[in-house]
């Protein structure tokens, strides 16, 4: 963004106005139950990326790899309420898959087992 | 790369992501753990919240609301292709209780780092994972290694069940860390062995 003198808000301001434009002002996403570890990853970014606008183009590049909504957020300095929204887009437009997370109302005591087998071994 | 992009999309039907928690008041050392034992240097993302304020400096006196960001920072440690745990550090200030319900859903289990000049600081967070039945460990941060209170004067002003594993830590040392983590995993397993 180029700093014009008509610019009522200075850079501390941030990006105020494209943020929140982008995901139509919505910050909570509706269908995807998306938790901070919940890792994504793009089907086929290169070509997905021409077919959306620019910011959602980012998500796609970024997600080539299994990144979890928490690391896409980081990567692209968005706050995470926006992020959601746009990877649930994303993954409404199957341009995006999913996997939730972990969830330990079933206990999986091998799986514990592996996690402190792996901190163990750091 | 058509292939790299198919095999990352298998991985990400495979891997396992878990969550640990490490809480704590402000400056106790949460992000300095997140980085001592993270394979990356600590991530930061911020959630912007629209929160309404009172005019305790609004001389109207009319209720606006106000954008207020909660800064979360994060790591990872990549146990296998198909196993990844995530390190985030809670915000400090207690006002954002909504964030830390999304952040403990799901998760693990936590640590609750605490300040022997600052205990008070620990009460918000040990209560918070007491109510929700999260389990938790304590780590007594130990700045330059002055130890200021034994492990039981700790635990008598903290208030904690006698289950509850308190040790002492340098949340900067990895060795350290990774040992604060070793005990709140084992203590998962354990309550989980006598649940199960």
């Amino acid at each position: 963004m180029n700093t014009t003198d008509d610019e009522w808000y200075d850079e501390e301001a941030g990006p105020l106005v494209p943020l929140y434009a982008v995901t139509g002002g919505r910050t909570r996403p509706s269908r995807y139950d998306l938790d901070l570890i919940t890792l994504v990853v793009a089907i086929d970014p290169d070509a997905h990326a021409r077919l959306v606008e620019p910011e959602y183009a980012d998500v796609l590049r970024v997600c080539a790899y299994p990144l979890s909504v928490a690391e896409v957020a980081a990567r692209l300095s968005l706050p995470l309420g926006v992020i959601k929204v746009m990877i649930s887009d994303l993954i409404e437009r199957r341009y995006l898959i999913f996997r939730s997370s972990w969830q330990p109302a079933a206990p999986d005591l091998d799986m514990m087992q592996k996690v402190l087998d792996g901190i163990r071994n750091l | 790369m058509a292939s790299a992009t198919s095999e990352a999309s298998e991985a990400v039907l495979q891997a396992v992501t878990v969550k640990i928690l490490i809480a704590g008041g402000f400056g106790v050392g949460k992000t300095t753990m997140v980085g001592a034992v993270s394979e990356i240097d600590p991530l930061h993302t911020e959630e912007v919240i629209t929160e309404s304020s009172f005019g305790i400096d609004d001389l109207t006196g009319v209720e606006r609301k106000s954008t207020t960001t909660v800064a979360l920072d994060f790591g990872r440690i990549t146990i296998d292709p198909e196993l990844v745990v995530y390190l985030f550090g809670t915000p400090g200030q207690h006002r954002f209780w909504f964030m830390w319900d999304e952040l403990s859903r799901g998760a693990l289990g936590a640590i609750v780092l605490a300040d022997t000049r600052r205990l008070d600081d620990s009460f918000a967070a040990i209560d918070f994972f007491e109510r929700r039945e999260i389990p938790f460990v304590i780590g007594v941060n130990c700045f330059d290694g002055v130890q200021l209170y034994s492990v039981g004067e700790v635990r008598q002003a903290l208030d904690v069940a006698a289950t509850v594993p308190l040790v002492l830590c340098d949340a900067r040392e990895r060795a350290s860390a990774k040992q604060l983590l070793i005990t709140l995993v084992e203590h998962v397993m354990a309550r989980r062995g006598i649940v199960g």
